[in-house]
């Protein structure tokens, strides 16, 4: 039961300013993900809204509460670190209990907690171990238990799933998802460098980039209709081609003649007359090239690399060196397309159009 | 000869002889006795590599078997003779050592000083360690108080002399006194209570070792686990005492033992503050006033302490290794 506010949050260690003007409001139920490149400051605003780091400008409020100065356990928030961070020389049973111990609840209470969180975790037969004696992902479950059995109102959770492997962290994040559905009243945020846990696990997405909000948005508004270079590339893999053009029709949908192939694409977003023959940039995933002998098309190369991975094909067009590739992607193997030279094209509402890194859409 | 050049001529012996035992023994295992050729080549390499460890322990066990073993059991031997050396009279010396009442008293007094020497070291030495982490000039506070770590013991006896003189003007405990309107007197003489100014000392040594290992415990201590504490509602106390305590238990035992095995070796403060008098007595002095007067009761008393000595260091070399892994 928790609405979150923050206003004009901004965070400097000393001299260095790592975040500036934040604003959110996260409501009950949400489960919000911070996204980003590594070190753009999300598990400093976590850790803001936890109360381990003290907030340095703005306001923060939990349901209206002005929380900047209340200490962490008092904000009504439970944190999964990515290390886990259980206690060591404590039980499974003691790590979930040590909180309630502290608030001074009765054994009775205590156990009905504990025991509550570990039949939900699958965690009953390991309550008398020592974390040590756990897998990575019992530990994890161990660390998201701890959090439960406080009933907070806020969980954070810090790049949960980083320190398991690949296939734990699918099944540790679908038993997330399954726990956020369980309590649909707790707020959830969560922060991770992995735009696949993001895409999966968010209700809204915060792509944090430059000290600041890139953009918010649900999961597919992010996907289809990012706001900037920067959070089109970020959300997608591989990530979107951006290829660079002349706007040479402008109205309610869009031209633009590309510098490689010279070949002429539409897009479904908007320009006005002053547009006519501004330099942009033409954004399109991979998943949405498709192969063409029109002379409508936005990209022509030779395919230098393919790799097919049975249900898709990737396309590596050669490129100059330094340059990233552009990369297309078909349904079906499509292994002699090596060497090619092939025509690609895509429908006008997968076409983005950016202007000094913004999309046309968003002014 | 000069004792300077003396020295140096040792050192540059001692070295070098090092270095050309190694590259000797390891010349002569590779190209003489298992050269790394021939029709057994790979049998040769296996085995050479066998041996090499022991060639380079041989020098140590050597050493130690001359200057360690060879004593232990020299002095089980000597301590089973009378006092001139020239009659074997088995268990006597233990049995009057038994009867002596300094020997009791000794071995009362040494017991205490096992136990609170320790103690008190570790418990400060663990609070300085966190006090000092977070002040500014911590690191200026370790370094005084690692200071007398420095100091010999007769070094550090000498300046607590002064600490305990009777004149007010010198020693403070009668200066306080003397500002009280009391009369002097003098703390050594005091029964009982002097066994603890003599504590005083090795605690005050001992405090500054306890702390250097213990801080760097401390940090080694995850921050997260701390940060999860805090969340979770744990006070500065709880966090203390719950959370990063037991984590640095291990390094808590190693500290506690090491220096309860060296209070059954220190003599030389109470030799020289108070030479054992007045109730002080402790085993390794008690052993020093046999010493060369009755070497037989002298080293009977020594294995003694020995024995006393020895469940503590393995415990201690356990909890050490326990620690590495
Ligand atoms: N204690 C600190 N002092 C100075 N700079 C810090 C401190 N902690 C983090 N930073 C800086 O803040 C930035 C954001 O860090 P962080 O929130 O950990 O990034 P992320 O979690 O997104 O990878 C980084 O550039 C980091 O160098
Ligand atoms: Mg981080």
């Amino acid at each position: 039961m928790a609405d979150l506010i923050l206003k004009g949050v901004a965070k400097s260690y000393g001299d260095v300013n790592v975040l500036n003007d934040i604003n959110l409001d996260i409501e009950t139920g949400e489960l919000i993900v911070f996204v980003g490149p590594s070190g753009c400051g999300k598990s400093t605003l976590l850790r803001m809204v936890a109360g381990l780091e003290k907030i340095s400008g703005g306001t923060f409020t939990i349901d209206g509460q002005v929380m900047n100065d209340v200490p962490p356990s008092q904000r009504g928030i439970a944190m999964v670190f990515q290390t886990y961070a259980l206690y060591p020389h404590m039980t499974v049973r003691d790590n979930m209990a040590f909180a309630l111990n502290i608030a001074g609840k009765s054994k009775a209470e205590i156990d009905e907690a504990v025991n509550g969180a570990a039949e939900k975790l699958q965690l009953k037969e390991y309550l008398d171990r020592l974390p040590k004696a756990l897998s990575g992902g019992q530990r994890q479950r161990v660390a998201i238990g701890r959090a439960i059995v406080r009933d907070p109102k806020v969980y954070l959770f810090d790049e949960p799933l980083s320190n398991l492997d690949a296939a734990l962290r699918v099944a540790t994040r679908i038993e997330i998802a399954q726990l956020k559905e369980q309590m649909p009243d707790s707020t959830m945020i969560y922060v991770t460098h992995d735009q696949v846990e993001a895409m999966t696990l968010a209700s809204r997405i915060v792509v944090l980039a430059n000290k600041g909000i890139a953009q918010v948005g649900t999961p597919l508004e992010l996907y289809e209709r990012p706001n900037s270079e920067f959070v089109a590339q970020f959300i997608g893999s591989p990530q979107m081609n951006l290829l660079a053009g002349e706007i040479v029709e402008t109205g309610a949908q869009t031209r633009v003649q590309t510098d490689q192939g010279g070949g002429t694409i539409v897009s479904d977003y908007p320009s006005n007359a002053d547009d006519q023959g501004a330099r942009v940039r033409v954004g399109i995933r991979p998943e949405d090239m498709v192969v063409t002998d029109s002379a409508d098309f936005a990209y022509e190369g030779k395919v230098a690399i393919t790799e097919a991975l049975g249900e898709v094909t990737l396309l590596y067009f050669e490129a100059a060196t330094g340059q990233d590739p552009v990369i297309g992607k078909r349904p079906g193997v499509h292994s002699d397309d090596r060497h090619k030279t092939l025509r690609m094209s895509a429908p006008p509402e997968k076409v983005h159009v950016f202007r000094d890194g913004v999309s046309l859409h968003y002014r | 000869m000069s004792p300077l050049v003396q020295g140096a001529i040792t050192i540059f012996v001692g070295v070098f002889g090092c270095v050309g035992y190694f590259y000797a023994a390891n010349l002569l295992l590779d190209k003489v006795i298992y050269p790394a050729k021939g029709p057994n080549i790979g049998r040769n390499i296996n085995r050479a590599n066998a041996i090499r460890p022991w060639l380079f322990l041989l020098p140590a066990i050597l050493a130690l078997s001359i200057y360690l073993v060879y004593p232990v059991i020299g002095s089980l031997i000597r301590s089973m003779y009378n006092r001139a050396g020239n009659e074997f009279i088995g268990l006597g010396n233990y049995t009057s050592l038994a009867g002596d009442p300094e020997f009791q008293t000794a071995l009362i007094n040494n017991a205490l000083w096992a136990l609170v020497v320790p103690a008190a070291a570790t418990f400060f030495g663990l609070v300085v360690a966190q006090l000092t982490d977070r002040l500014s000039w911590g690191n200026i506070a370790k370094s005084l108080i690692f200071m007398p770590m420095a100091i010999s013991f007769v070094g550090a006896s000498l300046i607590w002399k002064f600490v305990y003189a009777g004149d007010p003007d010198i020693g403070i405990i009668n200066a306080i006194r003397d500002g009280m309107g009391l009369d002097p007197l003098d703390p050594l003489q005091l029964p009982f209570w002097n066994n603890f100014f003599l504590m005083v000392i090795l605690v005050w040594i001992q405090t500054g070792f306890a702390m250097v290992i213990l801080s760097a415990a401390l940090r080694g201590v995850p921050e997260d686990t701390i940060e999860a504490a805090i969340i979770d509602g744990a006070g500065p106390f709880r966090v203390f005492f719950r959370i990063k305590v037991p984590q640095i238990m291990g390094t808590i035992v190693v500290v506690w033992t090491t220096i309860t095995i060296l209070v059954l070796k220190v003599f030389d403060i109470v030799y020289t503050m108070t030479g054992g008098n007045f109730g002080t007595e402790i085993l390794p002095s008690y052993m020093m006033s046999f010493m060369f007067r009755d070497d037989g009761r002298a080293t009977a008393v020594a294995v003694v302490i020995m024995i006393v000595v020895l469940p503590v260091m393995i415990w201690n070399i356990r909890q050490a290794q326990k620690e590495m892994r």
